[in-house]
């Protein structure tokens, strides 16, 4: 019993469905009417056609599409046009058709087009040349069978070879740190002053290594209150200053 | 067969394609075109006569060497080759207008058609029937599109000249109003 009911419901919901099969766009729908109501097309009755083009739009579903309802409006605005009089002696009243004609001549030329290369497109179908592939294949480069011998390829690695340099091999060696040689070092420069600024310990061709070192037995020192590090202002140099209690000690 | 035409049966025979009179006239350079077109209808004429099953098609810009017609459905059977697909209705309307109006933008079209035909024409240019062949003047520079020589071979046209003229079909138009007026008048 629910049935029923189900089904309308889903056909009243059933929104965008394109007929793709019956009509390829507004103006092929257009002509179908005119053909079935056997009109003149350069003297369109543009009320009825208007009014059948709604119908049939909206019992295709294709009420929603945008080509076919802005073709619906068009023709509401010639049937409007349409009615308003013409002032009288006016020479210049342009049918409001006109346009509509034109294009519809404009289709009907290709779709006679249409018929004759759908003739000659069948005819060639039932027709084979050798090796047919596949027109989309067709643009794919053709895969060919390569010439090639085993003597070829392997002077071509050769070539290769003898071409390609040397490779540069780098050799990446852990070095740990000398944190308590640094140390030394920075004791060594401290017990001759009393203040040392980080480039009397770092050389400019120190290693990174080296560097770390220093900064990291620099830190240490600082830790243990062996020395003092002040720096004036931000990436300025920093100062090196023995601390005095060490110096008492 | 003379050795001129066995040569050009040969060619025909290798090639995919419909092979241009140039090429096949490469073949042998000590002949004149008119020996090349003699000899071509010389083949043609032995496989209509001795009754062969295949023919020599003039389409796409050259001559080619086909299956005749008749075998079509037995050969597709055997699944020895298959048919190509057939065009959508809006492939055709897209592809006849591109033939007449050559070189033709997508607004061209879309005016002539009355639908977006963005997705058409991608297809028709996956298939190799039309091919960029320019850019328009003004806003965007949009691409143009033509037919190209895989469409005449697919509709067997030898060459564009042989769609007829657009007054031609101008003159069949004219005919389908007339009826049409005559049949409101018996209304």
């Amino acid at each position: 019993m629910t049935l029923p009911a189900l089904r309308s419901h889903e056909l009243e919901g059933g929104g965008f469905v394109v007929e793709l099969s019956e009509f390829t766009g507004p103006l092929d729908l257009l002509l179908s009417l005119i053909r079935d109501e056997q009109v003149d097309i350069y003297d369109i009755p543009i009320a009825r056609i208007a009014e059948q083009f709604r119908a049939r739009i909206s019992s295709l579903g294709l009420n929603e599409a945008a080509e076919y309802l802005e073709m619906a409006a068009r023709l509401l605005r010639i049937k409007a046009q349409m009615l308003l009089p013409g002032v009288d002696g006016d020479t210049s009243w342009e049918d409001p058709r006109a346009e509509l004609v034109r294009r519809l001549l404009e289709y009907q030329q290709m779709r006679e087009v249409v018929d004759l290369l759908e003739h000659r497109g069948e005819g060639r179908r039932h027709q084979f040349a050798r090796q047919w592939v596949p027109q989309a294949l067709d643009i794919a480069p053709a895969q060919v069978p390569l010439a090639l011998s085993l003597v070829d390829l392997l002077a071509a690695v050769d070539r290769v070879l003898r071409a390609a340099k040397e490779p540069t091999l780098h050799e990446v060696v852990p070095r740990a740190l000398d944190v308590p040689g640094a140390m030394a070092a920075v004791r060594a420069v401290l017990s001759l002053r009393r203040s040392a600024r980080w480039f009397d310990i770092i050389s400019g061709h120190s290693e990174p290594w080296q560097i770390l070192s220093v900064l990291l037995a620099l830190l240490e020192m600082a830790k243990s209150g062996e020395l003092r590090l002040t720096q004036a202002r931000p990436f300025g140099s920093v100062e090196i200053r023995r601390e005095v209690a060490s110096e008492a000690a | 067969m003379k050795s001129l035409a066995k040569l050009l049966e040969a060619a025909m025979f290798a090639a995919s394609r419909p092979m241009t009179l140039d090429a096949l006239g490469s073949l042998d350079p000590d002949s004149s075109p008119a020996a090349v077109a003699a000899a071509i209808d010389e083949i043609r004429e032995h496989y209509d006569v001795d009754g062969h099953g295949v023919e020599v098609v003039e389409q796409g810009g050259g001559w080619q060497i086909l299956t005749r017609a008749e075998f079509a459905e037995a050969i597709e059977r055997a699944q020895v080759a298959v048919r190509p697909q057939r065009l959508s209705a809006a492939s055709l309307e897209t592809l006849a207008i591109i033939a007449y109006r050559q070189p033709i933008g997508r607004a061209e079209v879309e005016e002539i058609r009355g639908v977006a035909v963005g997705g058409v024409l991608k297809s028709l240019h996956e298939r190799g029937l039309i091919d960029v062949v320019g850019r328009a003047e003004g806003i965007g520079r949009p691409l143009l599109y033509g037919t190209t020589p895989q469409f005449l071979e697919q509709f067997a046209l030898r060459h564009l000249e042989e769609l007829p003229r657009a007054d031609e079909l101008a003159i069949a138009l004219r005919g389908v109003g007339a009826s049409l007026i005559g049949s409101v008048d018996v209304n």
